[in-house]
């Protein structure tokens, strides 16, 4: 076990938690609830996986697993925006519709071998001991940007003028209105923006940081904990960011509890019988739970918390927000 | 001649209007998934007529849809009694397992003896099916009580957890000779089929409809009167309709969160307990063709009601025993997400009145 | 530009929504400079005729030229590049920004970066110019309610607003208060702004308009009245169609023994700030205390901390029976019934019928509940019967409470908590938002339930209903009771300057 290897490792799966996060930070800012990440990037990853095998150019299927997310969005946008469905169905139907589409779609993708996204040294950087190549080599270049991501959405959303306009909608969108500020664009926008970095972290999954498909495998709930994840960082793109690294570390760390012979001065039972692996599989999704207890927390107590309008259809006009 | 389009907020509902919009919807994506079908190489008309046959075709194949629909019913109620106070169970398909696991070991450690009188080991398995399944829903419940965690998450979560936990002991423990499930069942542990008595009535040779289906048959009766009737049945749609205006009259919110996540818990574990006791006869890593989500479903375009939930059941049922023969596997997933999708969005036309005027009638 | 035409023209405007006519062919002109009030009971019209003007609606039919030119609003963004500018009842802030940002957003300065000590430099020279000021890097939930207005106010001001629409700009202000705005709004009016200020009270229109256009029930029945020799009883007739009776006849009535008794309370508000500090109250049976504030001084949290809603320091009893910090129920079992602020966010459950409304209180006794079920023939006699009595219009008792009006939603909900004949009746704002008719109800239910020995405790910002029903008034200012008065003898003044937070005494 390796430090330097656990933190590459984090940080490459980390990076597509960062994306769907951050794409639901800002979708959430703008008061929309957005439950069907987990259908966008799966279907973000197919639709990315299936383009570079027909086209190939992996570039090509980023761009296209990124549009198939920010359409599926659309439809959700529609019907919470216009129709003002109720916000928390709407997702979970996307989910579905989502995961149903990528898998009959992807029917016969498994096992073949389109181009994949490149990894890229940086230089100088990466020679830097310990940390060095495990932050700036052998990434591929959207790992890259995700770096600079986190820090581009906090300071979007905070200090300039959009992003105040974005928090408006989200905080009182009936104060946004009554000075002319377009609330249904706004949440047009952003759902869109959401679901787009969506469908983009289920193709960075299948061409570049754990390439293949595999049904429903490939993104195996990590939609899902990137929508708790956004609530733990209580809206804070930095926040989610660190998250999403941690939480990629722990995951490469549990792999790697089952190579060894001996662990920590004993006998690793994990080595003995390899069945005892389920319980490490189990440990991400645990991890979330007690992540999402301590988040919930902190947002009860705090004022700062959780955009007031999220979830709530706003119509002109009318009492309420 | 022009027309527009004119949206006027409802005063109040046709009563046909949301029967209307269920089935619209489900017409609809039939259509649209057909479209896709087709366009992924399938034939869809082929597909349709497996999918008649699975309905209401010949008694056999009708038996393997109720055996189907058995799960179904119940988790459907499991998950219409939480939505009714608007509590988020997507762990339904957890709790199944659960349930599952829970009337296992009965069986398998054993804890009473396996000459007991079958009366005794099906109820207790029922009776751990659904503790296990309520102490599975009691988690997510208690966590939303006490610390307002979002539960949607948290049974998601719970779900996964489940299904690892049980496939420890699948591919461990309890193993059978190394294959992944365990060894079959005792008969003491089976619940009675209609094929158990092929011997008195020739017709049911084959009929694999078993006891499970009355359990679905009693939740119905038991959840239907609690709507109706019940003091609870009032506080669940209080709370679930305006939770400021239940806690104004003195009811206590966190005390039914637990209480109906409980509940809904127990229900889908029971719905575990009659599959592996009834159906599989042995515990295994896939018992579940997703009737956790599609129950969400059957719930939704129930409007929620308990009666309505058996008859479409059945339909899903139909789309999952057809779906075996289809390819790609996805496709009765692909169709229960669009069947949601153009239910929540016909929602609006139970809000809104469209009318389709000249545009020569109105200025500005 | 036509120098001499008017700011605003309406004419014929008719404005509808599902089931009701809003404004019937009604016209206004404003002209430039002036003060204008636009006169009205609840629902008169009032408002929607001038959201319509600031581009919320859009009317169905009509003509609106503003400097005479005609417009045509499609949202608000075209009000305000027209130089109309609303100030509205309900504060358009978001809470968590700063003044300066509640005052940018929207406008296309600055371009993408916030330089925001630009901004809040260019704020406090607008401030001084009109002589209103406010903190502008302040967060709005920090800022009081008079704050809020004047950022509100600002807004307008720096969109170039020529044309001032203020909703109901006293309802949240203290009377010293509302004396600064009308300084304010006449300085305004001097350096060449046209105001029209929408409200009910007569007093007001009197003090400071120019002329007055009034409503009633959406039809104009006086259209640019000059206030110069108008009387009150004049604009009362006007609004209402007929001659108003300002004093509800009361009858005389010794107040019996200690119902309430409230000792010593400190609570919190949500947002961690010392809402009620020391506050010791008596009711006592037969009588009604009224709470006289302006809005927001800690009323909610002490209607919440007696029904069990909030948590408190210090000792609230019924009948000797404590019953602070112990949930809802035990406030209930105990006699207590709450009339809410919010009859639809509290109230009452919009979807569910008015029979499942009715039995909110009750359903656990008998003879509607009944063990583990409810009876729902007795429940929807039960309903039957209050829905007659207290004259409720609806189709009948299974139309979900959502759709009754709020003159009939505020009585089923009144008809439910006094039908349990409780010891003590917490009512919060009881007649806000209802039009006369059932103001008159309301009021003649509450003294009848005086009448029957009822504890009342009457939490109202209408000085002029708790002048008429109280027995005994109580002001309450930043969470401390200023002082106690006999309704009978009270001087409007001296409770005028209670609300403000001087005490009792005279300085």
């Amino acid at each position: 076990m390796n430090f330097t290897i656990i933190l590459h490792a984090g940080i490459a799966t980390g990076t597509v938690l960062l994306f769907a996060a951050i794409g639901e930070i800002f979708t959430e800012r703008s008061g929309i609830l957005n439950l069907g990440v987990e259908g966008m990037m799966l279907l973000g990853a197919m639709a990315g996986f299936s383009t570079s095998l027909t086209t190939g150019s992996p570039w090509l299927g980023v761009l296209v697993g990124m549009l198939a997310g920010g359409a599926l969005s659309l439809a959700h946008g529609v019907v919470t925006i216009h129709f003002q469905a109720d916000q928390v169905v709407s997702g979970l139907s996307l989910t579905f519709l989502g995961t149903g589409l990528a898998l009959v779609l992807g029917e016969g993708l498994t096992g073949q071998n389109p181009p994949l996204l490149l990894d890229y040294n940086i230089p100088i950087l990466g020679s830097i001991p310990v940390i060095g190549p495990a932050i700036f080599q052998d990434h591929g270049i959207l790992v890259y940007v995700g770096y600079l991501m986190a820090p581009m959405a906090w300071y979007y959303i905070n200090k300039t003028r959009p992003g105040m306009h974005l928090r408006a909608v989200g905080q009182k969108p009936s104060a946004a209105d009554s000075v002319g500020v377009n609330v249904y664009g706004i949440r047009y926008l952003y759902t869109f923006v959401g679901g787009c970095l969506a469908g983009l972290a289920g193709a960075i999954i299948s061409l570049s940081v754990s390439p293949g498909w595999y049904s429903t495998q490939t993104t195996s709930g990590q939609g899902w904990i990137a929508v708790a994840l956004v609530i733990f960082a209580q809206w804070n793109p930095m926040r989610a960011a660190l998250g999403g690294y941690l939480f990629g570390m722990l995951r490469r760390l549990i792999l790697d509890l089952q190579g060894p012979r001996i662990l920590l001065g004993f006998t690793n039972p994990l080595y003995i019988n390899s069945n005892y692996s389920f319980f490490l599989i189990m440990t991400p999704y645990l991890l979330t739970i007690i992540a999402l207890i301590f988040g919930s927390r902190a947002v009860a107590k705090k004022r700062a918390g959780s955009p007031s309008a999220l979830g709530l259809p706003y119509v002109r006009g009318e009492r309420g927000k | 001649m022009a027309i527009r389009l004119k949206v006027e907020k409802r005063v109040d509902v046709p009563r046909w209007l949301p029967l209307a919009t269920s089935i619209g919807s489900v017409v609809l994506a039939f259509i649209i998934g057909g479209i896709i079908f087709k366009i992924v190489g399938g034939k869809p008309f082929v597909a349709a007529r497996f999918f008649y046959q699975a309905v209401f075709g010949n008694w056999a194949v009708f038996s393997d849809t109720m055996v189907k629909a058995t799960p179904l019913i119940l988790i459907g109620i499991a998950c219409a009694i939480a939505f009714k106070m608007r509590l988020w169970n997507i762990g339904a398909e957890g709790q199944f397992y659960a349930g599952a696991f829970g009337a296992s070991i009965v069986v398998l450690i054993p804890i009473i003896p396996l000459d007991s009188p079958k009366v005794l080991v099906i109820g207790l398995m029922m009776l751990m099916g659904m503790i296990f399944g309520a102490i599975w829903g009691f988690i997510p419940g208690y966590l939303k009580a006490k610390y307002k965690v979002n539960e949607i998450i948290t049974t998601l979560m719970l779900n996964y957890i489940i299904i690892n936990w049980n496939n420890f002991w699948i591919f461990d423990k309890w193993s059978d000779r190394g294959f992944q499930m365990t060894a079959t069942f005792d008969r003491v542990a089976w619940l009675p089929r209609l094929a158990d008595y092929a011997k008195q009535f020739k017709a049911f040779s084959g009929v694999t409809l078993h006891l499970g289906v009355l359990f679905g048959i009693a939740a119905a009766i038991l959840v239907w009167w609690i709507f109706r009737y019940s003091r609870w049945g009032y506080e669940i749609k209080l709370i679930g309709d305006n939770p400021e205006a239940a806690r104004y009259a003195g009811i206590n919110i966190s005390k039914n969160i637990i209480l109906v996540m409980a509940f809904s818990g127990a229900l889908a574990g029971l719905a575990g307990m009659s599959e592996i006791s009834g159906v599989v006869h042995r515990l295994q890593e896939s018992i579940s063709p997703g009737y956790g989500f599609t129950g969400i479903i059957v719930a939704w375009l129930a409007k929620l009601n308990p009666f309505a939930i058996i008859p479409v059941s059945v339909l899903f049922a139909g789309l999952i025993v057809a779906g075996r023969e289809l390819q790609p596997a996805g496709l009765s997933f692909l169709l229960q997400g669009i069947i949601l999708f153009m239910l929540i969005s016909s929602d609006v036309l139970l809000r809104y009145k469209i009318h389709i005027l000249p545009t020569d009638e109105e200025t500005a | 530009m036509n120098s001499l035409a008017h700011a605003v023209e309406m004419k014929d405007i008719v404005i509808r929504f599902p089931g009701v006519l809003a404004n019937d062919h009604v016209s206004l002109t404003l002209r430039k400079g002036e003060i204008h009030a636009l006169l009205g009971e609840n629902g008169a019209g009032k408002s929607t005729l001038m959201n319509a003007l600031a581009g919320l609606y859009k009317p169905v039919s009509g003509t609106t030229k503003v400097n005479g030119e005609l417009v045509n609003f499609n949202s608000p963004r075209d009000a305000i590049a027209k130089g109309i500018g609303m100030v509205h009842q309900h504060f358009m802030l978001v809470p968590t920004h700063t003044v300066t940002e509640n005052i940018l957003l929207g406008m296309d300065e600055p371009r993408f970066f916030m330089n925001l000590k630009k901004f809040n430099k260019k704020i406090l020279e607008l401030e001084e110019q009109y002589g209103l000021s406010v903190d502008p890097e302040a967060k709005i939930w920090q800022l009081p309610v008079g704050a809020q207005q004047r950022v509100e106010i600002l807004k307008t001001l720096y969109r170039g607003a020529e044309i001032l629409i203020m909703d109901e700009p006293t309802a949240v202000l203290a009377p010293q208060e509302i004396d600064d705005l009308m300084a304010t709004m006449r300085s305004m009016a001097d350096q060449g702004k046209s105001i029209i200020f929408i409200t009910h009270k007569l007093h007001e229109v009197i003090a400071v308009a120019d002329r007055v256009t009034v409503l009633r029930k959406g039809k104009v029945t006086a259209q640019g009245e000059k206030i110069h020799g108008m009387t009150k009883r004049n604009l009362a007739q006007l609004m209402v169609g007929r001659d108003v009776v300002f004093n509800v006849v009361k009858e005389d009535r010794e107040a019996g023994e200690v119902v309430l008794d409230i000792k010593d309370i400190h609570a919190e508000n949500n947002k961690g700030l010392q809402a009620l500090r020391g506050i010791s109250l008596e009711v006592r049976s037969g009588e009604i205390l009224g709470i006289a504030g302006v809005g927001g001084n800690g009323q909610s949290e002490l209607a919440e901390v007696i029904t069990g809603l909030r948590e408190c320091e210090g000792q609230i009893e019924i009948n000797g029976e404590e019953i602070s910090n112990k949930p809802p129920i035990k406030a209930i079992n105990q006699g207590v019934s709450h009339i809410p602020e919010d009859r639809t966010t509290v109230g009452s459950a919009p979807s569910l019928s008015i029979t499942e409304n009715a039995i909110m209180k009750g359903y656990c006794q008998e003879p509607i509940g009944n063990g583990w079920s409810i009876n729902f023939t007795r429940a929807g006699e039960h309903a039957q019967d209050l829905k007659e009595k207290y004259n409720i219009l609806a189709p009948n008792v299974r139309t979900p409470a959502g759709k009754l009006s709020g003159g009939n939603l505020q009585k089923l909900i009144l008809a439910r908590e006094i039908s349990c004949t409780p010891n003590l009746i917490v009512a919060m704002q009881p007649t806000r938002g209802l039009d006369v008719g059932a103001i008159e109800a309301i009021r003649s239910l509450l003294l009848e339930q005086r009448q029957s020995g009822t504890a009342i405790l009457l939490i109202s910002e209408e000085l002029d209903e708790l002048l008429s029903l109280s027995d005994r008034i109580a002001v309450i200012s930043d969470g401390k009771i200023m002082g106690t008065v006999i309704a009978e003898d009270a001087d409007i003044n001296e409770i005028g300057l209670m609300m403000t937070g001087s005490s009792g005494e005279r300085e």
